[in-house]
């Protein structure tokens, strides 16, 4: 390291490198191993979002589904948030399950 | 016994070619009949490299499409007894390699008593880096301590785990080797990168050696001659030392630590 090193506070460059590589690399290699890929998503937040509108007028942006990864087990999360309906019988405006 | 070893990487431009002309080249010298087959259909360099251009008459694809016969295609290395050079179609798509035919010669390699195949990948990850790991019995990964290189080579592994014969007839998985290239030991110390550790940690293989960043590269490709001819460079030191680790013998990783600073180099280095 070089004297002048030592008045300089910025991250160095390659610590920066390794922790964006720890990421990156450890989300490609979930979606890359077959069944635990999050390809279906999409497609999961379709039908579900067609399920849900037959019984509630929502829109998409209101259905988010997540993959997780915590230690060694994963969690789908699934986030639906219902509009507040007038004339319905009285409940909470937002509803979520997660 | 033959062993098929991919030199393989994912991105371009890391040192494959360099690699496979300098391990095929190290193989040859020790006394084993070795053969470099170059898959990058279309663009073809590893003949150059090792400065055999002017002596390809067929090519790779010309076998693979019986209008050749192996035996005229090979082209024997002039400087190295027992090497040999498989150049790539200049004029095809990746496309003319198929799994059938390129099983085809490497079975009739090693039927000629060739002990090390050693298969020179194209860069990304279509039809001819897939076909030049397809038979693979190990891989040398060729990285350099830089992201899109450490992705890259990440997700390369992710096939060579998954899309091979081994993998998918159920054998025993590929051997799988690190090789860091292009290093700069005075980078690394200060900070600017990724070091040996980080890369190693990042990728979970284990480490077949470091290649220092050195104007001998560049050197030898202008002259057609691998690097690890001239024993006196810095990078032919470090591919005779990989050579031997390939081969099981037990070599001290070099090239990892800055050794020759003065004191003022540190200094205002």
């Amino acid at each position: 390291m070089s004297f002048f090193d030592y008045f300089r506070k910025r991250p160095k460059s390659a610590t920066l490198a390794k922790d964006r590589l720890s990421i990156i690399v450890a989300r490609e290699r979930a979606g890359s191993r077959p069944g635990t890929g999050a390809d279906y998503l999409p497609q999961l937040q379709q039908e579900l979002l067609a399920v849900i509108a037959r019984y509630e007028k929502i829109d998409l942006s209101n259905v988010t589904v997540s993959l997780d990864r915590h230690g060694g087990s994963e969690v789908l999360e699934l986030n639906i948030t219902l509009p507040e309906s007038e004339p319905a019988p009285p409940r909470s405006p937002h509803r979520s399950f997660a | 016994m033959s062993k098929v070893v991919v030199i393989t990487s994912g991105k371009g431009g890391v040192g494959k070619t360099t690699t496979s002309a300098n391990v095929a080249t190290g193989l040859a010298q020790e006394g084993f009949k070795t053969v470099a087959i170059d898959f990058d259909v279309g663009l073809r360099n590893l003949d150059l490299v090792m400065g055999c251009e002017r002596r390809v008459v067929y090519d790779f694809v010309n076998v693979i499409r019986n209008e050749a016969k192996l035996q005229q295609t090979l082209i024997r290395d002039k400087r190295v007894e027992q090497l040999y050079v498989l150049p790539a179609s200049q004029t095809r798509d990746k496309d003319a390699l198929s799994a059938e035919g390129v099983g085809r010669v490497i079975d009739e390699l090693k039927e000629m008593g060739f002990e090390y195949i050693i298969c020179d990948s194209p860069a990304g990850i279509e039809k001819g880096a897939q076909m030049a790991m397809y038979f693979a019995d190990e891989a040398i990964v060729v990285t350099n301590p830089e992201v899109s290189s450490v992705r890259d080579s990440d997700r390369v592994l992710g096939l060579l785990a998954a899309k091979t014969s081994r993998a998918e007839l159920g054998g025993a998985p590929i051997t799988t080797h690190l090789l860091l290239t292009r290093y700069s030991p005075m980078m690394v110390k200060r900070g600017e990168m990724l070091s040996v550790a980080d890369v190693l940690e990042l990728l979970g293989i284990p480490l077949l050696g470091v290649i220092p960043e050195s104007k001998a590269v560049l050197q030898s490709s202008n002259k057609g001659a691998p690097a690890i001819l001239d024993e006196t460079t810095d990078v032919a030191q470090a591919y005779l030392d990989v050579v031997s680790r390939f081969l099981g013998q037990d070599r001290q990783h070099r090239f990892i630590e800055d050794e020759k600073r003065s004191f003022f180099g540190r200094l205002f280095g």
